[in-house]
């Protein structure tokens, strides 16, 4: 699905080099956890591949079903299947979160060639699967993420999405700020997309989101690099003893 | 302070279909190819008697106008606003044009000239006496907008007249009301707006050649919208048109305005004048989408748009809403002014301009607090991109005897680029000391994390502006009549293309 090869990455305006070589290879139908250390280049690989400004890919490559990616504007990413579940999710007053919602879906599916959603379908799905994330009516209304709590915008994100149906999601810590309860509806809700066609890097800190989603692969990523990458048990080992050993393995 | 403002859910919900329809720059560039007639060029006392004479008017209208001919002869054109442009040749421009079709005055809408009920037509404004449907769904609820059309110096049509008469409105050209009405017209006429008020007000009164005229009398509730639509199509012409609205007591009215003009690379002026009487327990309101041709991105052609308008709230408790959207126009000079003359009366004010390429705004409004008790309220929301210059200027006035007086503003810039520029200028004087003025004041730029946003969920740049843009004028959008305000979101979204990138 998703094929990154030796990413090097600096930033535009400054001389520093954040990805060092990432390789990852995340196939069809598969969940993948990325872990590690703050300020190690997590966040910074989701915005890379989804195309924000003021990063400079300056070797290596990404393909997404064989199409390079690094070479799209981010809506054309986003029309390819790319989603990207924000770490920090973005206010945007004045717009209700329904209207964004119906502009995106019906932009990609534009981008795609495909027939607009009317209102009337559109507000029947949305609906629906507002419902299983326990997103009120209200809600829907509201401003984008404005005043919402950080686990309703990471709900929001989620429901999103649902909506848009990407191939390839990145969540980068969805996890965070959520409550137990909420944590629950957010896995679910991931678990109910995962199918065969379908591919999730999830990036968190805690084996707790893990608990819920059971990744298939696990890699650890320090420095800008992946320094390992195992089965769902490294994600145990990594709870328990911390990143210490990793790293010193990796040094040696 | 408690000013309601009416709230509509799902405004916005049709944005993006709107933009996306009206896709293409100015969408109202073209012209319509008629036989017309003109006055000589310039303007000296013998025009002001043609126009007055073209209208058929009596001899005290005429009076009126070499009056104010005689007053703007010794008047200088004002420097104060923040705008510049050429000096314009006041001797260089037609004053009077109107297609020949409607030297004879058709009878009905059924004689006008099929040309221009055409014109209306691609406009998206039939001169049909049909309800409006487009974007309302359920049947009962028709809306009807009654309309009149003025095209270039002569209004060419009017709608609805009939059954608005049998409610006691009286809908129709000003000069027809000159004719008809001459008791309302001489009341009334200039007596919001004096005859030597400012410049391009005093011009008007020499020679405004149309416009419209409303009278609703006591205790009634019009039936309907009113609007007038402007259509500027001769080159070399100005357009000066006149309107005036009387509410009488604890009447209620809603009117529209739209404007639009050809595409051309010389400047064209349009200096109006809107002058309303709101009496006891009245209510008005009063929306302008204004769309002129704003110019090309080099700052060539477009309209210069030198505008009085002025409610004049005369009786107790008596209230006026005034809500523009300026998309369009080269030059903007334009204050819509509140006069709470009345105890317990309220002014509201909602402003969006937008401002793009080499466009200049200088628009706001005055409040004018006399009465006790009165409250006014201004939102503000200044777009500006490309090289443009926005300008918000506004003046809260309460006098000693408005006690108690409220004033709430808000005034927010948004810039896209960095090549633009944002000014707010507020005069504020408090003569009693139990009145308060609030003022906010905010500066900020399109956000690129707003934007990256948008894009990741699968939107083009302009459409993540564009989307943004209405968010920022959400209050001023759900302000406006429904089918206005999708009008409005969609013209936000065209006047700023090309804004990004
Ligand atoms: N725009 C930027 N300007 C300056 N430094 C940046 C920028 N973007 C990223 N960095 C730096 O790059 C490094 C990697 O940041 P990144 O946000 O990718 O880390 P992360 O692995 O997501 O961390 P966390 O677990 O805390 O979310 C950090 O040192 C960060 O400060
Ligand atoms: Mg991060």
């Amino acid at each position: 699905m998703l094929e990154i090869k030796n990413l090097h990455v600096k930033l535009e305006d400054e001389d520093k080099q954040i990805l060092k070589g990432v390789d990852l290879s995340l196939e069809a139908g598969k969940v993948h956890a990325i872990m590690g250390p703050n300020g190690s280049g997590k966040s910074t690989l989701s915005y890379v591949l989804s195309g924000k400004d003021g990063y400079e890919v300056t070797e290596g490559s990404a393909h997404l079903q064989g199409e390079d990616v690094l070479d799209m504007e981010p809506e054309e990413r986003a029309a390819a299947g790319l989603f990207l579940a924000f770490q920090y999710p973005v206010e945007i007053p004045g717009v209700g979160n329904m209207t964004f919602l119906r502009t995106a879906v019906n932009a990609q599916r534009k981008a795609r060639g495909e027939e607009e959603l009317s209102a009337g379908d559109f507000l029947k799905v949305v609906r629906e699967k507002a419902k299983t994330l326990k997103i009120d009516a209200e809600m829907l209304k509201r401003p984008v993420n404005v005043g919402f709590s950080g686990g309703e915008k990471k709900r929001n994100e989620i429901l999103q999405m649902a909506m848009l149906e990407p191939k390839m999601c990145i969540l980068d810590e969805t996890d965070s700020g959520l409550d137990v309860d909420a944590m629950k509806l957010v896995s679910e809700g991931v678990n109910a997309l995962r199918d065969a066609g379908r591919t999730f890097l999830v990036i968190t800190h805690y084996q707790r989101l893990l608990d819920h989603i059971k990744p298939d692969v696990v890699h650890i990523m320090a420095n800008g690099r992946i320094v390992k990458t195992g089965g769902p048990e490294l994600a145990l080992e990594v709870e328990q003893n911390g990143y210490a050993d990793i790293l010193a393995e990796e040094v040696a | 302070m408690s000013l309601d403002v009416e709230v509509k859910d799902g405004v916005d919900q049709e944005t993006v279909d709107a933009v996306k329809e009206l896709s293409g720059t100015y969408k109202y560039g073209w012209n319509t190819d008629i036989e017309m007639e003109y006055a000589p060029k310039g303007v000296n006392t013998d025009i002001v008697k043609l126009i007055s004479e073209k209208n058929e008017e009596p001899e005290w209208m005429t009076e009126w106008r070499l009056q104010a001919f005689e007053r703007w002869e010794k008047m200088t054109e004002p420097e104060w606003a923040m705008v510049s442009y050429p000096k314009i040749d006041f001797q260089d421009q037609y004053y009077y044009a109107r297609p020949k079709s409607m030297v004879e005055k058709p009878k009905s809408l059924d004689e006008v000239d099929p040309k221009l009920l055409a014109t209306y037509e691609k406009l998206g404004i039939p001169l049909k006496e049909q309800a409006l449907l487009a974007g309302v769904e359920a049947p009962e609820e028709e809306r009807k907008v009654a309309v009149d059309a003025v095209f270039d110096s002569v209004s060419v049509g009017t709608t609805f007249k009939d059954e608005l008469a049998k409610a006691g409105v009286i809908f129709c050209s000003i000069s027809e009301a000159i004719r008809e009405h001459p008791e309302l017209v001489k009341k009334y006429l200039g007596s919001v707006v004096p005859v030597s008020d400012n410049y391009y007000a005093t011009l008007n009164s020499a020679v405004f050649s149309d416009g419209s005229f409303v009278y609703v009398p006591p205790g009634v509730r019009c039936p309907m919208e009113l609007s007038t639509y402007f259509r500027i199509n001769a080159e070399n012409t100005g357009q000066f048109e006149r309107t005036l609205i009387i509410a009488d007591k604890g009447s209620y009215v809603s009117y529209l305005e739209g404007c639009t003009a050809p595409q051309r690379d010389t400047a064209q002026l349009h200096a109006a004048v809107v002058e309303i009487v709101i009496e006891e327990d009245a209510e008005v309101k009063y929306s302008t989408v204004q769309n002129w041709y704003p110019g090309d991105e080099d700052g060539k052609g477009g309209i210069y748009n030198f505008v009085t308008k002025r409610a004049d709230c005369r009786g107790d408790r008596a209230k006026v809403m005034w809500t523009q959207v300026e998309t369009g126009s080269a030059v903007t000079w334009k204050y819509p002014s509140c006069i709470l003359r009345g105890n317990d009366t309220q002014g509201e004010f909602y402003s969006i301009a937008i401002a793009n390429n080499m466009q200049q705004a200088d628009t706001g409004t005055k409040m004018v607090h006399l009465g006790k008790n009165t409250k006014s309220r201004i939102v503000s929301k200044g777009i500006s991109a490309g090289k443009a210059q926005n300008t918000y200027r506004g003046l809260v006035s309460m006098h000693p005897k408005a006690k108690n007086s409220r004033n709430y503003t808000q005034c927010d810039s948004l810039l896209i680029g960095d090549k633009c520029g944002a000014h707010t200028v507020p005069y504020i004087e408090v003569k009693n000391n139990s009145s308060r003025v609030e003022h906010e004041a905010t500066t900020s730029k399109v956000d690129d994390e707003q934007l990256f946003y948008c894009r990741q969920r699968g939107m083009d740049e302009e459409e993540a502006v564009a989307l943004v843009v209405n968010g920022f004028c959400k209050e001023v959008l759900q302000a406006l009549p429904m089918e206005f305000a999708m009008e409005a979101q969609a013209l936000v979204a065209i006047s700023l293309e090309g804004s990004v990138g």
